[in-house]
């Protein structure tokens, strides 16, 4: 069974190339807080250097990541901390 | 425009700095809305808070309004300016003042 961490990964690498990228779940640090679900995956961290980020401004760069994984917002991604870098 | 966007396209201009953020600038209901009272008192920049737990209308509108999918969201003269993560970098680089100061908002930044 795949993890929404390894359909972000896939999603991110196949969108952007990206040359440094890590994807952290951080759902278990926010456990009963809202939008926390049993299941976990809600709560995630990305951190993404990529060329297609060169002269973008940070909110483009946020736009283009989130855009990506719109998916996965749809089906329950609630919180996704960012930092998009050039790569 | 439906009823909603007219709702928030009128608050978002109703002050020079609007915050959407998950209960309210005294009493933060979630980490990444609380960071963003945190700095925007910090600068002491004045800002309407606008709690989107109240009204579950609001909080999916203003996720269209701005194509933003996640809260707390920032507004300045009307234009979306970011969530959590951009406040937090625009802040640490001191554009975030900068930015109040260059759309005429007054600042007390505290030395």
């Amino acid at each position: 069974m795949t993890t929404r961490r390894d359909r972000i990964v896939a999603a991110l690498t196949g969108a952007f190339a990206p040359t440094r990228l890590s994807v952290v779940d951080e759902s278990h640090l926010h456990e009963g807080h809202g939008g926390w679900r049993e299941s976990g995956e809600t709560h995630f961290r990305v951190a993404i250097a990529a060329p297609a980020f060169a002269g973008k401004t940070r909110l483009a760069r946020h736009r283009m990541v989130n855009e990506t994984l719109a998916p996965e917002f749809a089906a329950g991604l609630h919180a996704l901390a960012i930092e998009a870098g050039e790569a | 425009m439906s009823d909603m966007k007219a709702f928030i396209d009128s608050e978002v201009k109703s002050s020079d700095v609007v915050l959407f953020m998950k209960g309210t600038p005294q009493f933060p209901m979630c980490g990444f809305s609380g960071q963003v009272v945190q700095i925007l008192d910090y600068i002491g920049v004045p800002y309407k808070g606008i709690n989107v737990l109240d009204d579950d209308d609001i909080r999916q509108g203003v996720k269209e309004y701005s194509n933003w999918p996640t809260i707390p969201q920032l507004y300045v003269k009307g234009e979306f300016l970011g969530g959590c993560d951009i406040v937090r970098e625009m802040f640490k680089a001191g554009e975030l003042a900068e930015h109040m100061k260059a759309n005429g908002i007054p600042v007390t930044e505290r030395a």
